[in-house]
C-alpha cells in the first residue's frame, strides 16, 4: 500500500462515515418523532374516552 | 398517491445512488490506470461530484426561496432549509476531502493564497450562518422570509467560487478539466467514471433530501398538533 493510496482511502472513508453517521442521527430523530407521535396518539384516545364517559352519567 | 410516488421517488433515488456509487468507486480504484503524475488522482472522483453536488443543493435552495417569496407559500420554507442543510454538508465533504487530496498534493493541508480554496470557506461559512440566522428568529413568517432572502443573497457567491477557479491567477489548485468550453479535458474512460460518480452524488442527495425534508414535514405536524392537544 503506497503513502497516494493512504489518503485516497481516508478521503473515501471520511465521506462514507460522514454519510453512516448522517444516517445514525435520522434514525434517531425519526425515533424520536415516532415516540412523540405515540404519546400524542394516547393523549388524544384518553381525552375522547373521558369525554365519552362524561357522555354517559346522566343529567339532572 | 402522491405519497406513495414520493416514497418510491426516494426508494428508487437511494438504489440508483448506491449503485451508480458503488459502480463508480469500484471503476475508479480498481478498473482505471494511474493518472501519470497523481498516484491520488481516484480522490478526484469524489471531490468534485460533492462539490458540484454543494453547489446544486446551494441553488436549489435560492430557487424555492424565490418562489417563497414570490408565490408567499411557505411550504417552500421548509424545502430551501433542507437544501441549504444538505449544502452544508456537502461542502463540509468538498473542503475535507480537497484538504486530504492537498495534503498528498501539495504537501499542506490548506493554501490560505490560493483563492479558490478561500471563496469556498466563505461560501461554506455564508451558509453555516445561515442557521444561525434561522435559529435566532421566531418560527413564523417573518423568518421564512428572512431566511429566503439570505439563501438569496448566499446564491450569488456560487458562481463567484464557481468561476474562481478559471479566473484565479494562482495555479496551486488543478484547472478545471470536466466543464470547459473546449469539452472534457480528460480521456473518455475517465470521463464515463466521472459521469457515473456524478450522477451517484446527485441521487445521494435527492435521497437524503428527501429523507430531511420528510423528518422536517413530521417534525413541524408534530409541533402543530402538540400545540392543539395539551
Amino acid at each position: 500500500v503506497t503513502s497516494a493510496d493512504q489518503y485516497v482511502f481516508a478521503a473515501y472513508v471520511v465521506v462514507l462515515v460522514t454519510l453512516l453517521a448522517y444516517l445514525l442521527i435520522m434514525t434517531l430523530k425519526l425515533s424520536r418523532l415516532e415516540r412523540e407521535t405515540r404519546e400524542l396518539n394516547e393523549n388524544a384516545v384518553g381525552k375522547g374516552d373521558e369525554s365519552e364517559t362524561r357522555e354517559q352519567v346522566p343529567v339532572g | 398517491l402522491s405519497t406513495s410516488l414520493r416514497n418510491n421517488g426516494s426508494i428508487l433515488a437511494a438504489a440508483s445512488a448506491l449503485a451508480l456509487l458503488g459502480i463508480g468507486t469500484a471503476l475508479a480504484l480498481l478498473w482505471l490506470p494511474e493518472v501519470e503524475g497523481d498516484p491520488a488522482f481516484p480522490i478526484f472522483y469524489l471531490h468534485v461530484p460533492v462539490a458540484l453536488t454543494a453547489y446544486a443543493c446551494f441553488g436549489w435552495a435560492a430557487w424555492k426561496a424565490l418562489r417563497l417569496l414570490w408565490k408567499g407559500d411557505e411550504g417552500y420554507d421548509l424545502e430551501s432549509y433542507t437544501a441549504v442543510h444538505m449544502g452544508v454538508i456537502f461542502g463540509l465533504l468538498t473542503l475535507v476531502t480537497g484538504s486530504i487530496w492537498a495534503k498528498y498534493t501539495w504537501g499542506q493541508w490548506w493554501v490560505w493564497s490560493s483563492r479558490q480554496l478561500t471563496l469556498f470557506l466563505v461560501l461554506f461559512l455564508f451558509y453555516s450562518a445561515y442557521f444561525m440566522l434561522r435559529y435566532s428568529t421566531d418560527p413564523g413568517p417573518r423568518r421564512a422570509r428572512m431566511s429566503a432572502v439570505y439563501a438569496l443573497f448566499g446564491v450569488v457567491l456560487v458562481p463567484v467560487s464557481f468561476l474562481a477557479i478559471r479566473l484565479a491567477e494562482d495555479v496551486i489548485h488543478p484547472s478545471p478539466v470536466v466543464l470547459t468550453r473546449e469539452g472534457p479535458q480528460m480521456t473518455w474512460d475517465l470521463f464515463v467514471v466521472f459521469c457515473v460518480c456524478m450522477a451517484g452524488m446527485l441521487a445521494l442527495v435527492t435521497a437524503l433530501y428527501q429523507l430531511e425534508l420528510r423528518g422536517k414535514r413530521l417534525d413541524a405536524a408534530l409541533r402543530e398538533l402538540r400545540e392543539v392537544l395539551p
